[in-house]
């Protein structure tokens, strides 16, 4: 159908994609897409922000093949503490002979796991919770945002600290303890987002059809809320990255010998004076990946929210 | 007048009164849920996440019957929330028990440790707001230009640095190349037993008591750790101030200012800052607990004798009963901060008072 028309009436594919009456839902959800993506990529520093992550999960997929030497068995008999440039070591290496270029490739996995891991506890928490206070109202909802409101005045740092003292340190400890403390803005935005929609016409159709609450939140609200939540998420990835190269130098994330980009800047710490490199690639990683993250999600802000741009 | 004005404003005061009644009432359930659920959170950490509380603490050699008698002195036989109910009680009297790696009370720990993290905090946030401030000003006024631009990358590199990783930067540069700060620490070990603190805020301390070699090695000591906690909440306090400022530009009585012909000097700085100020203090309240929390990394860099470093050597010892009490103390803190700093807005506003 859609086919037909479009040969008939020649337009180019811009204008299929800014039409103002849509053919089909496909059309106008690629329309929308497509007007997102133009005030996106008018925006340079987060286009570059975009590349700096792409490259990050294409580094993190191909660590095996990029990485020359291995991250964990280093040659501590000819390699140890070579500074960067040397011969078949970039990057130079650390104090038992790893290449360091090496390690920071298959460390890029490790930052990838905590930023989706923390994304996808801390995201749904905060989602449901949001929605389900939003749409309920009364003393649910006061309830709900109490908790939410206690949890937002905790400082996060130490309290994922204690977590991770109690449960042990390790990455998957350091994980949980970054989720649970960081699921409580997801909640505040989900609960305004689903105040704005719940009085709207659709969702009185909804129930008026005889749809449950459940069903209700969870297929008709919560979709409202994704987008909102996904610029927050952004935003906060630099924040969960800098936690967990945080919670690493202290010893309480990622235990020797991975790779991970904190612990490995702890490990150097002891050569900061003679040979400063050890420390200082891993800090670089870490800047230029939470640079990236801060990046995007001021772009994707700027893009999905008008309302906001230009502040 | 007539008796039902009268009875009409009586009403009214009466309102007025109820209303205060209630936001205070609200400030007050605010508060008290906010530090139980503090306390719920460390107990639920201290108490419930280890498999044996009694186990962590005696290691699993003792003999059953030392095992048997500590449970019964900790009080871990007893129904959970009997527990729960003698953990709040104890520590609203501030008693967390002994440190195990220091053998003093945690409390006394803290009180001694406390005065420096206060300090370092309190002159990065110094630092923060007297840069922070002026810089978030100047983007908003030049908005767009190169200025701005700057100013922005600054604020997004101190977004995304790891702070410990440029504490040690600084550290290489400042300390053992050029040779302008002091070893970390807080004071050399020269003034250690010649120099008696009172407040425990070594500037303070040094200057009330005349002591210049003393406060200038100090102030070698302090100012590294602060400048890099000051750039950290730079960042966040330009960004919000160019936010703010550009939203006050954009207000018609800057047009109607402009129109009579008023200085942009005193545009900006009289009329739009004055506005923008209210919501500033807000946000400097929340940088200053946010540093004492940052604290904990940098303190650990710095070697700074401060909460944060007795909190992370506590961790490497598996003290945890130093970790939960200064857990909590800074929690209590941080939790005051943000009361207060939200007091703060309702007073200085008066279109956020309750009508």
């Amino acid at each position: 159908m859609s086919q037909s028309s479009l040969q008939t009436i020649p337009v180019t594919r811009r204008q299929w994609l800014m039409s103002d009456r849509p053919q089909s839902r496909l059309q106008a959800r690629l329309g929308r897409a497509y007007m997102t993506w133009q005030r996106f990529s008018a925006n340079k520093l987060a286009v570059a922000g975009l590349c700096i992550i792409l490259l990050l999960i294409l580094i993190a997929i191909f660590a095996d093949v990029l990485a020359p030497h291995s991250p964990v068995i280093g040659n501590l008999g000819g390699a140890r503490l070579l500074p960067p440039g040397s011969e078949g070591y970039l990057l130079g290496t650390d104090d038992q002979g790893r290449d360091i270029l090496s390690r920071l490739l298959h460390g890029s996995r490790l930052t990838l796991l905590v930023i989706v891991l923390v994304a996808i506890i801390a995201a749904p928490i905060g989602l449901l919770v949001g929605a389900v206070s939003g749409y309920a109202g009364g003393w649910v909802d006061a309830v709900l945002m109490r908790i939410t409101d206690i949890f937002l005045a905790f400082p996060k740092l130490v309290l994922a600290l204690a977590f991770v003292a109690a449960m042990g340190p390790g990455i998957e400890n350091a994980i949980l303890a970054i989720a649970i403390t960081s699921w409580p803005p997801y909640a505040r935005i989900a609960r305004a987002e689903t105040l704005t929609v719940r009085n709207s016409d659709y969702i009185a159709a909804v129930r008026l059809m005889g749809a449950s609450p459940f069903r209700i939140v969870l297929r008709h609200v919560m979709p409202m809320c994704v987008s909102s939540l996904i610029v927050r998420v952004t935003l906060d990835m630099a924040g969960i990255i800098l936690t967990a190269a945080g919670l690493g130098f202290l010893g309480l994330g990622a235990q020797p010998p991975l790779p991970e980009w904190g612990a490995m800047i702890a490990s150097g710490r002891r050569f900061i004076l003679d040979q400063w490199w050890v420390a200082t690639m891993p800090g670089i990683a870490i800047l230029i990946v939470s640079l990236g993250f801060n990046l995007l999600g001021d772009g994707l802000r700027d893009a999905l929210d008008p309302r906001e741009s230009g502040q | 007048m007539t008796i039902p004005e009268t009875t009409q404003l009586a009403g009214r005061k009466r309102a007025r009164a109820n209303g205060l009644a209630k936001s205070v009432l609200r400030f007050l359930v605010i508060i008290v849920t906010t530090y139980l659920g503090l306390l719920a959170v460390t107990f639920f950490i201290g108490r419930v996440i280890p498999i044996d509380p009694v186990l962590a603490v005696l290691g699993d050699r003792a003999p059953a019957h030392v095992v048997e008698r500590t449970r019964e002195l900790m009080g871990f036989n007893k129904p959970l929330y009997v527990q729960f109910y003698l953990y709040v009680r104890d520590a609203l009297t501030g008693n967390f028990g002994t440190s195990v790696l220091t053998t003093n009370p945690v409390m006394a720990d803290i009180r001694r440790v406390f005065p420096a993290t206060l300090e370092l905090a309190t002159f990065g946030t110094i630092i923060g707001s007297l840069f922070g401030v002026p810089l978030g000003v100047l983007a908003a006024v030049k908005r767009g230009s190169i200025a701005d631009q700057i100013v922005r990358v600054v604020g997004l590199v101190g977004y995304s640095v790891p702070i410990f990783w440029l504490a040690l930067l600084s550290l290489l540069l400042f300390y053992a190349k050029l040779r302008w700060v002091a070893f970390p620490g807080r004071i050399d070990i020269v003034y250690e037993y010649s120099f008696t603190p009172v407040t425990g805020l070594y500037l303070i301390d040094s200057f009330w008591q005349g002591q210049w070699d003393v406060f200038r090695d100090v102030f070698r000591h302090i100012i590294l750790p602060a400048s890099l906690l000051g750039y950290f909440s730079l960042a966040y306090i330009s960004r919000m101030t160019r936010s703010f400022m550009l939203n006050e530009l954009s207000q018609e009585y800057i047009v109607a200012a402009r129109a009579k012909g008023l200085s942009e000097t005193r545009i900006i700085w009289g009329h739009a800052l004055r506005n923008a100020a209210v919501p500033l203090v807000t946000v400097i309240a929340l940088s200053y607990a946010g540093l004492l929390e940052g604290s904990v990394l940098t303190e650990t860099v710095f070697a700074w004798p401060g909460l944060g470093l007795y909190i992370t050597n506590s961790l490497q010892n598996a003290d945890m009963n130093a970790v939960l009490g200064g857990t909590i103390v800074i929690g209590s803190v941080f939790i005051a901060i943000n009361i207060l700093s939200d007091l703060l807005y309702r007073t200085l506003d008066p279109r956020t008072r309750a009508r």
